[in-house]
């Protein structure tokens, strides 16, 4: 069996009187592409953030790479963030500053390279994901997917083992999903990274997962290769595959 | 019965409004630390901080000055048609000093920058929240105390104190042209009774009181940014409640840093 990446055990999380999270389990195998279907309002950017010790669960465990996050102060937390790359639903890039300073920032923080070689790398990863022309635009000038694929070139910059992605095809149109979607596939083939993908674009997940695990009521309802959920009899699994949820 | 339910129901909503105030003064003091901590641990952001110097000083330079310059007219207009009563508007001069240096340079400065920059702090950095920047920031490892507060706050401390010295000379010359042109008081006059009667520790108070305002329209500015809720409209409530309380704090910290500030004065 394969060792796991992530692993969250009994993750219960509640905003004000709303539980979003009810006991939920998951182990993420590493190099795997896992992604969590779910509805709208089923907490799956929160289960990221969670990974990410954005936020910090009311009760649970999270172990990435082993290693329990869950009690880490922020200080800690810097660094086993340093493993994990997030892209963000809108990419989140910084509008003050150029594609190719939002790209370096990861770099500037953690590495003691020159900056001759912090170009050099951020030319690289644009390379990467397709935008070797953007360098010295600003977020504000680029495209929604290119800003998606921006975001993801800081977000791999560091080299990370896992790589979370929050509704990666959302608001993007059929060529831009099918690009992003190559891109999950081709990182993972390159940099043999951990994908956690959280969606609600059954069709991606199906296409590109190793594995997908479905969320509803604050847990996993259930999980299975992209044939077995697309087979499943759960009644959510149905639900969803019908387009309902 | 209906009257025991209605003061229940009062009860219940002062608890609540003074719980909530309590957690965010909670909050604020929380942040507070950390900022300190953040601002005193290396490595130092120097090009933010002398970026945001930049924005919170010499983009206010034009509205403080203004600012100043009138209410040193006005004050001398004011002042000089009283002393003329009592055959004493030669000492126009050392009054408008007195109340530009000890008070309306500081006060009028912090109530002026802490709605310009103040705002504009709480709008960039409710934005960022919004759009998750705050969160991408944090995801890549990196403190966004020390990133987007302390280079805020501490330039706010530092720029205050100098944007103040400026009121405060512009505001007496402005004191001295009305002097002059309007109620005849020689210039040498007015210069020198300031000279003679103003003391460094009138110009000392006045600053220190700056570098507290500093202070407080920083960290309220941010912590306001950084609590922002519910989208553009949520930044839209931060900014006006940023403008109002950092307005209040200014005119209630004032008293106390007055007293103490006599206080000091009197010891020393």
């Amino acid at each position: 069996m394969m060792a796991s990446a992530i692993d969250l055990h009994k993750l219960y999380k509640t905003f004000n009187s709303n539980q979003v999270l009810r006991g939920l389990d998951l182990t993420i195998a590493a190099g795997e592409i896992l992604t969590i279907l779910g509805g709208s309002g089923t907490g799956k950017s929160v289960l990221l953030k969670l990974i990410i010790g954005l936020l910090k669960p009311d009760a649970g465990q999270i172990l990435v790479e082993g290693e329990g996050i869950v009690p880490l102060q922020e200080e800690e937390l810097l660094k086993v963030r340093r493993k994990v790359g997030m892209l963000f639903q809108g990419a989140a890039l910084f509008d003050s500053m150029s594609v190719m300073e939002n790209v370096a920032f990861p770099l500037r923080e953690h590495t003691r390279m020159t900056e001759g070689e912090v170009r050099d790398r951020v030319r690289e990863v644009l390379a990467l994901v397709g935008m070797a022309e953007v360098e010295e635009k600003l977020p504000s000038e680029l495209s929604g997917g290119m800003r998606k694929r921006v975001g993801l070139a800081r977000a791999i910059a560091l080299t990370p083992r896992i790589v979370l992605y929050d509704e990666p095809t959302t608001g993007l149109d059929p060529r831009n999903v099918d690009k992003i979607n190559e891109l999950i596939t081709t990182l993972r083939a390159k940099l043999q990274v951990t994908s956690v993908v959280v969606t609600h674009d059954i069709q991606s997940a199906l296409r590109i997962s190793d594995r997908v695990a479905l969320l509803s009521d604050g847990r996993i309802a259930d999980t299975g290769t992209p044939a077995e959920i697309a087979q499943a009899e759960h009644p959510v699994v149905q639900e969803f595959l019908a387009g309902h949820l | 019965m209906r009257g025991a339910e209605s003061t229940r129901g009062l009860f219940l909503l002062l608890g609540g409004r003074v719980t909530e105030l309590l957690q965010q003064l909670g909050d604020v003091a929380l942040l507070s630390g950390r900022t300190f901590y953040q601002a005193v641990r290396p490595p130092y952001e120097l090009r933010a901080l002398v970026q945001q110097m930049d924005q919170v000083g010499v983009k206010s330079i034009s509205i403080c000055g203004i600012a100043a310059v009138f209410t040193g007219l006005v004050l001398a207009l004011q002042t000089s048609y009283g002393l003329a009563r009592f055959g004493a508007k030669a000492y126009v001069g050392i009054v408008v000093s007195l109340s530009m240096v000890r008070e309306l340079g500081p006060v009028l400065t912090a109530l002026l920058v802490g709605g310009r920059v103040g705002s504009g702090i709480t709008a960039e950095l409710g934005s960022m929240k919004v759009t998750e920047q705050i969160d991408a920031m944090r995801a890549l490892g990196a403190n966004h105390i020390k990133k987007l507060v302390v280079p805020r706050v501490v330039s706010t401390m530092l720029v205050l104190p100098l944007l103040t010295v400026l009121a405060d000379a512009l505001g007496i010359l402005g004191g001295m042209v009305i002097s002059r042109y309007e109620f005849h008081v020689d210039s040498h006059l007015y210069l020198s009774t300031i000279w003679r009667n103003l003391r460094l520790a009138d110009l000392l108070s006045g600053l220190g009181k700056t570098v507290v305002f500093g202070f407080l329209i920083g960290i309220v500015g941010c912590y306001n940014g950084l609590e922002v809720s519910g989208g553009t409209e949520g930044i839209g409530r931060a900014t006006t409640a940023t403008v109002v309380t950092s307005a209040i704090l200014i005119l209630i910290s004032d008293f106390f840093l007055t007293k103490f500030f006599w206080w000091l004065e009197i010891l020393a």
